[in-house]
This record gives structure tokens, C-alpha cells and sequence, in this order.
């Protein structure tokens, strides 16, 4: 696995510390150049765009144009790189980016057939790259990099990982945290597809061991069972920093699916009551709304504080 | 996509699985004629697609003419968790000796597909103890593996060797169709030996449908739901009177978490998607008029790309030109949500600070109506 944080921010010194480079695939496409956009005016560092028949182009009169993913991997070095491609085209291009060298393959686009992204994730494996997504709001350190679709508004430098599932709910819940003054250290859209390519738990293991690390929350829903093997390695591991949970679709009825592709309940398979009590086990408290997870989470923290200070 | 049990079975026999003789019919002259073709006795099998129908009368045996025609009716308008029959299916009654359970799915943790089997079948599988769970990867299931599996169920000889080819079968199915969910329960050995499909459950990654013009016939879909299609939204419609809005999955999950705990009962789910314009919100607001039985609309916004002024624009033109007479009740937070407010606030939509204060409201607006 990649050190999300080396791969994301360097480490000081580095000559690009803090600015590390992202190709942006689909740069030139509605969608990918109103991010791209909003991504350089949040100050991350895109070094190319790629898209088949405009190489020689420049975006916004700066970023260079390619045609293939090697030819921009070749010019610039960059090991990171966000998909934006229709996704019909999302497994043509995430393996001309693995294959060119892309080592966070960041994968934005919704409608993603599973096979294909089970392809993907397999040739990832073999390149040890990562990808995150598909169908996920990206990810970002706040005020250094901020890769997707996200506002940038809700955020705020900190402290605080946040895992989530969804994108409206992982804005709402770190405009709640941030008002709370519970800043973010990191956040990670896992995203809202039945299969993923960074999983809850692997996102767990990016972050568990960063030094910069107060606490924890985890946006899950409804769907699979990535909240319950998350709860298991936080109770293998003792990791004992506070953490809270929120679970979306308690309420959502069985065999349903619920705007995500990957958030349906079979039978008991992917219920928020398994979820829940999993959690429960690891002594994790699930909030019933979003705006109860920072309460419950400052609660968490008082009591961490009680416990050191016994 | 869920298929149903006749569905299934087509595929089941395009892929050579081992089948009971059937048909199905949507009324009682064709049922007549099949059963003519099929001989008594036969089972009667409501076409409906979600599980427990055994439980609810949906299989009925049926000895005789007479029978059928009391039996063939009441199972056709049967109504299992709030769904009518498509179909009825008749098959042939035939000898069981052993019911077993088979199932290939997508398994989302271990990203692969997963076998499993069990000799003991036709009851739910989260109840059976004694289960066999093989992962199988991408690929399709080798003979080798398939009858390791049947050996590992206590399976022997030709039995054996009849499982082990209908996994086989199963799993190029399940492959070549990108299905996420392929099972059999029960699969039967019968009297006379031989392995049969006795049921059949067929789920497909709905994301892969381009692929799959073959599966189109299968594609059930209400006149709202396709159009909410085409709008890139995703609608679920259910059978409360509030009807529940937002952008995002997640967000709008959680808005109807919120509405269930305020004992409120909502009428559809509806996020409107992260590239949602004032047209494609007039479009959803047009759905939702047409939704039955919809007393108040729960509006939970959290703008980011989508700016919130372009879905109060909407709900202005909705007033303007009378779609709606609908009480609206509204948290708009996020992009440009200050001037969305101005906006509103003087037409019917009222607007609150938190998503809790418009879900009291809209329960409360429900209990005032009613009264």
C-alpha cells in the first residue's frame, strides 16, 4: 500500500512539498473542466490534462494537453492522477494510467459497471497503485490538496480523518465538525459503489497511524459490509483514538436501491442494524443525525482526556 | 436489476440448467391452456419480485381443473410486501429426494465472485449452519473446482457430477450476464436422479446495461421511474405522503432517516444528482406531482457544485405555473444558499434553518391535514 499522506502532501524538503502534481483525465469534458477549475483555484498543483485528440492544447492557457496518459506521465513525473471520463470509458483510461505509472489513481465517474472496476483494482494491485473510488467526491488534506468534486467550503484544517461513503453527507458532516472546530486532517471518499477501490478498512489503515491524528469519524450507509470489517480491525488493532460513526438508510426499505448502486439490502446483508450494533461492539456511538457527530465526538475526546488524566 | 423467478429460469435454460417443464401466463385463459400442456398435478408460482412468497400463499400445488380456477385467481391477485403479481409461472409437480441450496455472487468485501453451497436448500440461507463458501475470483468456475464444491456438500457420483455442471453453468451465466446476485434454492435432486432448478434468483449490476441489450426486455420500470432516468436522477417511489428531495444518496437517506424517526412517512426517495439544473429540478418537481397521494414536499439541499439558487429557480417556475399546490418545506445550506432564501421567501416554500426544524414541520403540516 502507498503512504497516502508521503503520496498526497511529500514530506518537507521535497521539492515538492505541498504541491504535488495531478493529471486530470477528461480535462477538456464538461465535467472535468469545471473541476480542474475549481481544483487550481484551490491551490492544487495540476500539471496536465489528458485528453485523446487535443494533445498540443493547453487548458486555461497554462496546463498542457497530451493524448496518451504516457506522454503526460513522461512530461511531468505526476503519480497522481483524477478520472473523469464517462464511464464506459473509465477502464480504458484507469488502465493507461496504471500502466503508465500513476501510483492514486483517484476515479470520480458514477455508473461504473463492477467488472470493470474489479479489472481496474486488480492491475492496481499488480502495479502497487492505489485507486480511490469510483464514484466518490475524491479526496483531500485541507488547504494543501483537494482532488475531486468536492466544495471546498465545509472544510477546514485539522485534526479530525473522515471516511465516508457518500459526498453530501461527508460536506454536511465536515461543515458540522469544522463549526464545531473539529478541523480535518484528511478526507477520503470511499465512495458509493458496491465495490470499492479503497475500502473502509483500507482507509482506516492509510490514516490509523499518522501522527497528526485526534480522532476519527465514519460516514457509512446502507449496503455490504465494509462498516462491520471496519469495526473488527479497529477492535484488532485497539485503535484507541475517538471515533464516531453516522450510518445513512435505516429507514430505507429492503431490496431497494438507494440512489447508490452499492447501498441495498438483502435480506440481512448490508442492514444499518448490523452496522450499528458492529459499532456498538467497538465502542464506536453511530449518530442518529448528522449534526449529533460532532457532539458525540467532543463527548468522546472528554472522556479520552478523563481517561490519560486518571 | 432483479429478474423474476420465469425470467431467471429463460436464462437458466439458455445455459443448459437442468428445469422443471413451465410457462407463465398474466391471466387465467393462457394459465388454462399451459396446464392443459402440462398435466395436473402442477404448482402455481406468483411472478413477484421480492422473496417470501411460500409464506404468503404465492405457491399453491394444484391436483385438478377445478382447483385451478379458484387457485390459479386467488394467487394472481395476491399482493406480497406491497407487490402485485407481473405473472403467474405453472410448473410440473415432480419428486423431490433432497432440496439444496446453490448461489454464485459478487462479493463486495474480497472484490470477487463467491460460491455457496449447502445440501440443506429451500430455506433462507442466512438460517442454514452448514455452508460451503469458495471464492472463485473473476473467472468462471473450472469443472475441478465445481466438484470439489459438490464433494465438499457430500455429494457423490453422478449426483455429483450433475451439481458440479450446473455451477459450471451458473458461473458463465453469472459472468457473461455481469450479474451480481445468481442463485438457485432450491436446486433439487430429483427421484429420478437427476439435478433441477426448482427456483431462481437473478440480480444484474444495472451499471453494466450497455452492455447488455439482451436484458432490456427484462427492465421493469414505471413511466416516473424512466423518466427520472433520463433526468439522472434516482427515484424510488414508496407508499407514505411526504415526498423527499435532495442532492446526494447519502444526504437524501439521511433526510429520510430523520423523517422515520419524526414518525413521518415518506412517499419517494429522490436526489436529483450532483449535476442538477433549474430544468432537470422542474422535472423532478413534475415527477413528484404526479406521485399519488403526496400531501408535502421535504426539500434537504446542501449546495456545492450545485449552486442552490438554480433549484430555487425551479421551485419558482413549479409556483408560476401551478405544477405544484404543495406545501414545500425547505433547508437550503451550501452554495449561494443565502440568495436562494431571498428568493423563496415569499412563495410557498417555507424555509428552515435546520433539516430537523422543516422535518417537524412537514410531519406537523401531515398531522394538520388529516385533522
Amino acid at each position: 500500500m502507498i503512504d497516502i499522506f508521503e503520496t498526497l502532501r511529500g514530506s518537507p524538503g521535497d521539492q515538492d512539498y505541498e504541491k504535488k502534481g495531478v493529471i486530470i483525465q477528461g480535462i477538456t469534458g464538461a465535467y472535468g473542466s469545471i473541476h480542474a477549475k475549481n481544483m487550481i483555484s484551490y491551490g492544487t498543483n495540476i500539471v496536465a490534462g489528458v485528453t485523446p485528440g487535443k494533445g498540443g492544447q493547453t487548458f486555461e492557457g497554462s496546463v498542457p494537453i497530451y493524448d496518451t496518459m504516457n506522454e503526460a506521465v513522461k512530461a511531468t513525473g505526476a503519480k497522481i492522477s483524477a478520472v473523469f471520463v464517462p464511464a464506459k470509458f473509465f477502464l480504458g483510461a484507469a488502465r493507461e494510467a496504471l500502466e503508465a505509472g500513476i501510483k492514486l489513481l483517484v476515479a470520480i465517474p458514477e455508473h461504473i459497471p463492477v467488472r470493470d472496476t474489479m479489472e481496474v483494482i486488480n492491475i492496481a494491485h499488480k502495479k502497487g497503485a492505489v485507486i480511490i473510488g469510483p464514484n466518490t467526491p475524491g479526496v483531500m488534506i485541507p488547504d494543501i490538496i483537494k482532488i475531486g468534486i468536492m466544495p471546498p467550503t465545509p472544510f477546514k484544517k485539522g485534526r479530525i480523518a473522515v471516511l465516508s461513503k457518500s459526498g453530501t453527507l461527508l460536506y454536511e458532516i465536515s461543515d458540522a465538525l469544522s463549526s464545531a472546530d473539529f478541523g480535518q486532517a484528511i478526507t477520503i471518499g470511499i465512495g458509493g459503489d458496491p465495490v470499492n477501490g479503497t475500502r473502509l478498512v483500507d482507509a482506516f489503515e492509510m490514516v490509523r497511524s499518522i501522527p497528526e491524528l485526534d480522532g476519527m469519524v465514519v460516514v457509512g450507509e446502507i449496503g455490504g459490509d465494509s462498516e462491520e470489517i471496519l469495526a473488527q480491525r479497529i477492535i484488532d488493532t485497539k485503535f484507541e483514538k475517538p471515533t464516531v460513526a453516522y450510518i445513512a438508510g435505516r429507514a430505507a426499505p429492503k431490496e431497494k436501491r438507494m440512489g447508490h448502486a452499492g447501498a441495498i439490502v438483502m435480506g440481512t446483508y448490508g442492514s444499518a442494524e448490523s452496522k450499528i450494533s458492529m459499532f456498538n461492539k467497538a465502542n464506536i456511538p453511530v449518530a442518529k443525525r448528522p449534526t449529533e457527530v460532532p457532539v458525540l465526538l467532543a463527548a468522546k475526546m472528554n472522556n479520552a482526556a478523563e481517561k490519560s488524566s486518571d | 436489476m432483479r429478474l423474476l423467478e420465469f425470467q431467471a429460469k429463460e436464462l437458466f435454460r439458455e445455459y443448459g440448467i437442468k428445469l422443471l417443464n413451465g410457462r407463465s401466463s398474466n391471466g387465467i385463459e393462457d394459465g388454462r391452456r399451459h396446464a392443459q400442456e402440462i398435466g395436473f398435478p402442477l404448482v402455481i408460482k406468483i411472478q413477484v419480485p421480492v422473496g417470501g412468497r411460500g409464506k404468503a400463499g404465492g405457491v399453491q400445488p394444484c391436483h385438478s381443473a377445478d382447483e385451478f380456477e379458484i387457485k390459479y385467481p386467488q394467487v394472481m391477485n395476491l399482493t406480497i410486501k406491497g407487490e402485485s403479481a407481473r405473472a403467474v409461472l405453472l410448473e410440473e409437480m415432480a419428486e423431490i429426494k433432497k432440496e439444496l441450496y446453490l448461489s454464485l455472487f459478487l462479493n463486495r468485501s474480497k472484490r470477487c465472485y463467491t460460491i455457496i453451497a449447502s445440501s440443506e436448500g429451500g430455506v433462507e440461507i442466512e438460517s442454514v449452519k452448514s455452508q460451503t463458501i469458495r471464492e472463485v475470483g473473476m473467472g468462471q468456475v473450472s469443472l475441478d473446482v465445481a466438484l470439489e464444491v459438490a464433494a465438499q456438500i457430500g455429494l457423490e457420483d453422478k449426483t455429483a457430477e450433475m451439481f458440479a455442471d450446473t455451477l459450471v453453468r451458473l458461473s458463465k451465466l453469472t459472468i457473461e450476464k455481469e450479474a451480481e446476485l445468481a442463485e438457485i434454492n432450491p436446486l433439487a435432486i430429483m427421484g429420478d436422479g437427476t439435478v433441477t432448478a426448482l427456483d431462481g434468483k437473478f440480480v444484474t449490476d444495472d451499471n453494466s446495461s450497455f452492455r447488455h441489450k439482451e436484458l432490456e426486455k427484462y427492465q421493469e420500470k414505471s413511466e416516473i421511474e424512466e423518466r427520472a432516468e433520463k433526468s439522472g436522477f434516482s427515484l424510488v417511489e414508496l407508499d407514505g405522503d411526504i415526498a423527499v428531495v435532495g442532492n446526494g444518496a447519502g444526504l437524501v437517506m439521511s433526510t429520510f432517516d430523520m423523517l422515520s424517526d419524526n414518525g413521518g412517512k415518506p412517499a419517494c426517495f429522490l436526489d436529483v444528482g450532483g449535476g442538477a439544473t433549474t430544468e432537470s429540478v422542474y422535472e423532478a418537481l413534475t415527477l413528484i406531482s404526479r406521485i399519488k397521494g403526496v400531501q408535502g414536499i421535504l426539500v434537504n439541499l446542501y449546495g456545492g457544485i450545485v449552486k442552490t439558487t438554480v433549484v430555487a429557480e425551479a421551485f419558482l417556475k413549479a409556483y408560476e405555473t401551478n405544477l405544484i399546490d404543495l406545501p414545500v418545506y425547505a433547508r437550503l445550506k451550501g452554495t449561494e444558499s443565502e440568495k436562494a432564501k431571498k428568493m423563496l421567501q415569499d412563495s410557498r416554500t417555507e424555509i428552515f434553518d435546520s433539516v430537523e426544524d422543516a422535518i417537524n414541520a412537514a410531519v406537523m403540516g401531515g398531522v394538520k391535514k388529516e385533522q
